[in-house]
């Protein structure tokens, strides 16, 4: 155990490491940041003495060498857009995108799985083709139009919901701001939850669906139903927990689209997160946000496929048979 | 019903009891974001508008644009060189420090100093004499008459508060904390800034000790930030904000049939235009090799007359645009009506371009971005369809305008053969424009630097050092006129419009929209 | 240490998902069973029947469109936003309207449903071939070799697609010179998605791979001294080829999507040349304003096509199911 976490940590070190430089080598083709830290009326000698002066006319190792050390010590430098503390704006940035981000999966949970097992059980009654079918719907428009159609649905026409923001929003500690304790800031949460849930319950739906139609054809489950033990049993005691593996997997592997999704989200709903600062930072050739951003994404990735591997361990003892 | 007329009535009541004084929040959402506090960090509209509410310069302007006296009582030309300002008496700074020469003296030195991106409000040889405490000198190292028009966006800081919370050094993006004036802010406008926490949500109060009485009725104004268009539109009408900026025009007409919103559009100053390499021998993007289109006449002659301007006017910019035969604002040159464009005549320009030896056309890459100008993408487009009418094939390259600036301006090189920009002259005048697009460059961009094209025109040249120093208006216009006439004449660029500005506002809120595009809270009264 | 990455985990999933059977059975896949499976499933036909013409729509676009969307001199700026014919202010040869260039929504639709479709099969394909290739590889060698694709694998993950996109774009700027971006466009998006895609089917197939690798066959192909690379493409590749098949459909699907969101952002197709997710994203300024029809019609046409070829995915899913038989 204790060797492989090392081992793993290791790789996670690495591979955060090809990230930044990666990120580093690249970002010089996004665009000038140096365009859009200034106005447009600003002379060429000023425009090149701020290059000077933030060392864009350093040897890429060298800049990349200042960026790693200073990261190593969580200094992600000074955004070029806010002149303010990369890792300062980032963790004022962070709960907006925690929450919406959990508040989606877990709609996507929520309602992905009940629908997965009912359609996985009832293989072909219509209202499991009707399940199929409409759930397509959310991964064969684009997340942008979706957020539109909501809330054009919902904020212009209904007037129910918030079309941007956060809410009101409680300061819990120095750090962490909520909107789950406000009733404003749970109605801001619920457009953007559903449009950046939608794929992913679509997803889990159709990967319970299919593991379903399996599990419940196996010997075990006949077995089990030749002893008579109740329907209802059988399905959520031995069926399901068969499923959940493979719904660990994608939704670990999905934390990608996840993350991918929420800038867009983010932008449409204008929801102050992780998100949307980086998406103004990729217009803006931010690029101390543009790193930072990426080292963390890849942070989370690391942790979240431990935390996934971790989760098989208990869910499914025939995984601890060691393979070949 | 009757439950329901009684909370109403409740409900009434608690209203009216709150609002012995009434207060009024005004809620506004923005496209872009207010990214700092710091006044002389970014030469941008919508940051030195904002701050405008906050920070004072010795002059501002009105709802008209003229200039007014504001932190200056008034001013004088003593000698040719020297101005004298008389300063305001009993202004308070937010933190309630008194307003002095000190503050002016302070104030230049620091917009002069590195890292400061207004260094130009301000002519680098210019000397402060500080006669008494409210008395100020600026001495010049030659006449210059437009030297306190950008003035109204010079912002005077206070020295005592500056030094004190050692934010005399202009913020920089190469400092590892954060600067004091970047987070805060400290100035003698009718608004104090409440919090700020940028990107996400600046809030500003009144300034109960303004110098000026006060014509808003405003206590609280809330700003976000909302860069999709579609969602800045949907909140104004959803009722959640009382006034957003700008809209897209294909909005305005919704926005005006809903209940309780209207559209207020009006003149822009920026000058939309297209323009081309002039000075490469070979056009880095077209199938002309050897030679250079661009450097005959009547091509550019032929591009200019194959526009239909109206089209673009009526289905581009929903009639919310003004076509323009200069490259710069008709409010802002009195003789701008001298002037008028070449017709629309897609076969005169084919003529043209058969004389030149393009009968068959050619083909050009186009520049343009997706992402900066009033519908810039969907106006490269159309211009595109109507060159093809006339045989030239355009291939576009819209961009997001951080990579579309990177390529074309001076730091990549000049790297276009045919693009869209816009201009906006910052002192309102025209020598700024001449000076900035219209002189001769060499391949670095000294000289006119946003002259992306490249042409030059030694005429142009020498009226435009001529306008920088003639004081008499009447002559100093007739200069200008001459160099407009040239690039005319020569069709060095082809202007198309001035976009229009459009906001949607709360039919409970009253603004002036100014030309600048600039907001300024102390025009707001809200019922 | 009885661990098990999340890798084998869906190689275990992999295993119970079919691919049992012995090599050579990409062969049986047109025999009748497959055949009967799908003539007994209405809504299979149907979606098949909807996928083809579809398809037949967008290939044949230059014959049956009845305009040209793309040729600029065609196109007027003063025919721009025409209301289908059913409405007000119609005009009889723009079927379902224009959009907010003057162009034939029609004629934009199946031209962009081209754009569409070949950016999706392209970039599918590629990253298919990619992740397939360097899936086997992982699986197959293991150790060393494994860790550093699944560790780039992870890298690849951090990346958005529209960070690749942008990336490459400028990538690409820096190493060719300045390129003419109405052909390149096209390039430049392939790749971006094949790079954001390949990591799941590499995922998928290194599973599969690890578990075929085991079997008889394999392990009796080896004795015998086939060469590796052959067991890798003759006898391992086509038992693992089930899963890449539904990762594939659904890839189709997400990477015409991914380009609308592409589009969306700036980076897409050029606008002279719209895909169908270019024509949503421009027609979703239009939503407010009443010209619904610009952004709604190439959104019904890109929900029917991922629509049908996902139902088709799904069928195929459960048809290559030994166990649902």
């Amino acid at each position: 155990m204790i060797g492989f976490a090392t081992r793993r940590l290791l790789q996670a070190v690495i591979v955060m490491l090809v990230v930044a430089l990666l990120a580093f080598t690249m970002f010089r083709f996004v665009g000038d940041p140096i365009n859009q830290m200034v106005g447009i009326e600003t002379s060429i000698e000023e425009r090149e003495a701020l290059r000077e002066r933030l060392g864009l006319n350093d040897p890429i190792a060298v800049q990349f060498y200042r960026f790693i050390s200073k990261a190593a010590r969580f200094d992600f430098g000074t955004s070029y857009q806010f002149r303010q503390p990369v890792s300062e704006l980032f963790a004022k940035r962070i709960p907006a995108t925690l929450e919406l981000s959990l508040t989606s999966a877990l709609f996507a949970l929520i309602v992905g799985i009940p629908m997965g097992i009912y359609a996985g059980l009832n293989r072909e009654s219509p209202i499991s083709k009707l399940f199929l079918s409409v759930s397509l719907v959310g991964i064969s428009l684009p997340t942008f139009f979706i957020g539109i159609l909501l809330i054009f649905l919902f904020s212009v026409t209904l007037q129910w919901l918030p079309s941007f923001g956060r809410g009101e929003t409680v300061q819990i500690g120095s750090w962490w701001t909520t909107g789950f304790l406000t009733v404003s800031g749970l109605k801001a949460l619920i457009l953007p939850s559903i449009t950046l849930g939608l794929y992913q319950m679509t997803l889990i739906m159709r990967l319970i669906r299919a593991e379903m139609l399996e599990v419940i054809r196996t010997d075990y489950i006949k077995f089990a139903r030749a002893r008579g033990l109740p329907d209802r049993l059988v399905h959520f005691r031995h069926a399901l927990k068969n499923t959940l593996v493979p719904v660990i997997t994608i939704t670990g592997l999905q934390l990608g689209a996840i993350i991918a999704f929420a800038t867009i989200t983010e932008t449409v709903f204008q929801w102050p997160g992780m998100g949307l600062m980086f998406l103004q930072a990729v217009q803006n050739v931010d690029i101390p946000i543009m790193s930072a951003y990426l080292l963390l994404t890849a942070f989370l990735f690391v942790a979240i496929n431990y935390i996934v591997d971790m989760l098989y361990f208990f869910i499914d003892p025939r995984l601890r048979v060691g393979r070949p | 019903m009757k439950t329901k007329s009684i909370v109403a009535a409740a409900a009434l009541l608690t209203a009216g009891a709150g609002s012995a004084v009434q207060a009024e929040t005004l809620k506004f959402a923005f496209q872009g974001t207010l990214n700092n506090l710091d006044p002389y960090t970014l030469n941008e509209t919508f940051t030195l508008s904002s701050l405008g509410n906050v920070y004072e310069g010795l002059t501002r302007r009105g709802s008209d644009l003229a200039i007014e006296p504001a932190l200056a009582e008034r001013w004088e030309i003593v000698e040719p060189n020297r101005w004298r300002f008389y300063l305001r008496k009993d202004v308070k700074f937010h933190n309630g420090n008194d307003f002095t020469a000190e503050d002016v003296a302070f104030s230049v030195e620091r917009v002069q100093s590195e890292g400061s991106d207004l260094t130009t409000r301000v002519p680098a040889d210019a000397k402060v004499e500080i006669v008494d405490d409210h008395t100020v000198d600026f001495v010049l190292s030659g006449p210059n008459p437009i030297l306190h028009y950008e003035w109204d966006t010079f912002y005077i800081m206070d020295k005592e508060w500056t030094v004190e919370n050692d934010a005399v050094k202009v913020t920089s993006a190469s400092d590892s904390t954060a600067n004091f004036a970047a987070l805060n802010a400290n100035g003698t406008g009718p608004f104090k800034v409440d919090s700020h926490e940028a990107g996400v949500k600046t809030v500003y109060a009144k300034n109960d000790g303004w110098w000026d009485t006060p014509t808003h009725n405003l206590d609280t104004v809330e700003f976000t930030p909302i860069s999709s268009d579609a969602t800045r539109v949907a909140a104004l009408l959803s009722g959640e904000l009382d006034m957003v900026y700008p809209i897209p025009v294909q909005d305005i007409k919704r926005i005006n049939d809903n209940a309780g919103t209207v559209a207020l559009t009006g003149p822009e100053l920026r000058t939309i235009f297209l323009g081309m390499d002039q000075m490469r021998d070979e056009l880095l993007y077209s199938d002309v090799k050897g030679k250079n289109p661009f450097k005959d006449a009547k091509v550019r002659k032929a591009f200019y007359q194959a526009i239909d301007i109206e089209g673009i006017k009526k289905k581009v910019m929903r009639d919310l645009s003004t076509p323009s035969a200069i490259m710069i604002s008709p409010f802002l040159f009195s003789k701008a009506g001298a002037f008028e464009r070449y017709p629309y005549d897609p076969d005169a320009a084919k003529a043209l371009l058969a004389e030149a030896g393009y009968a068959d056309g050619f083909t050009v890459g186009m520049d343009c971005p997706n992402d900066r100008y009033v519908n810039d993408e969907a106006i490269c487009q159309a211009v595109a369809a109507m060159l093809a009418r006339i045989g030239v094939k355009v291939d576009l390259n819209a961009q997001p305008k951080a990579k579309y600036f990177a390529k074309v301006l001076a730091s990549g090189n000049f790297d276009t053969s045919f693009y869209l920009l816009g201009w906006t002259p910052g002192s309102l005048d025209s020598w700024n424009v001449l000076s900035n697009l219209m002189n001769c460059r060499d391949e670095a961009g000294t000289g006119s630097p946003f002259n992306l094209g490249g042409f030059c025109d030694e005429k142009i040249d020498s009226l435009t050092k001529e306008i920088l120093v003639e004081v008499d208006p009447e002559k100093r216009d007739g200069l200008i006129e001459n160099a407009y006439q040239i690039s005319h004449d020569n069709a060095y660029y082809v202007p198309l419009h001035q976009q229009g500005l459009a906001w949607g506002v709360a039919d409970n809120v009253e603004l002036v929209q100014r030309a600048d595009n600039q907001f300024k809270f102390r025009f707001v009264t809200k019922n | 240490m009885p661990y098990v990455s999340n890798e084998e985990a869906k190689a275990a999933v992999a295993d119970r998902s079919g691919s049992q059977e012995a090599p050579g059975r990409l062969s049986k896949i047109v025999d009748s069973d497959l055949f009967h499976s799908f003539l007994r499933s209405k809504v299979t036909v149907v979606a098949a029947c909807g996928t083809f013409i579809l398809f037949l729509l967008a290939i044949l676009a230059p014959w049956v469109a009845p305009h040209n969307p793309f040729d600029l001199a065609s196109i007027s700026i003063m025919d721009a936003r025409v209301p289908p014919v059913w409405m007000e202010y119609s005009d009889p040869s723009f079927l379902l309207g224009t959009d907010d260039q003057g162009r034939d929504l029609l004629s934009g639709i199946f031209y962009g449903m081209r754009i569409s479709l070949i950016v999706g099969f392209c970039s599918v394909i590629a990253a298919a071939v990619l992740g397939i290739t360097l899936g086997l590889v992982a699986g197959y060698m293991g150790g060393r070799t494994d860790a550093v694709i699944m560790r780039i694998a992870d890298v690849q993950l951090t990346f958005p697609a529209i960070l690749i996109a942008l990336l490459i774009d400028g990538v690409a700027n820096g190493i060719f010179g300045s390129l003419d971006r109405e052909v390149f466009a096209f390039y430049i998006l392939i790749v971006s998605l094949a790079l954001s895609f390949w990591v799941q089917y590499a995922r998928t197939v290194r599973g599969s791979t690890m578990v075929e690798k085991n079997k008889e066959y394999v392990q009796a192909a080896r004795v015998i001294g086939i060469p590796s690379v052959i067991i890798m493409a003759r006898h391992i590749l086509p038992n693992v080829m089930g899963p890449v098949m539904v990762i594939a459909t659904i890839n189709l699907a997400l990477a015409i999507v991914t380009e609308a969101t592409l589009s969306f952002l700036g980076v897409g197709m050029p606008p002279t040349q719209p895909s169908l997710g270019t024509l949503i994203a421009v027609g979703n300024d239009f939503l407010y304003s009443g010209e619904w029809w610009i952004a709604i019609f190439p959104g019904l046409a890109l929900a029917l096509l991922v629509l049908n070829v996902n139902l088709l995915g799904d069928w195929l899913r459960d048809a290559l199911n030994p166990k649902l038989r």
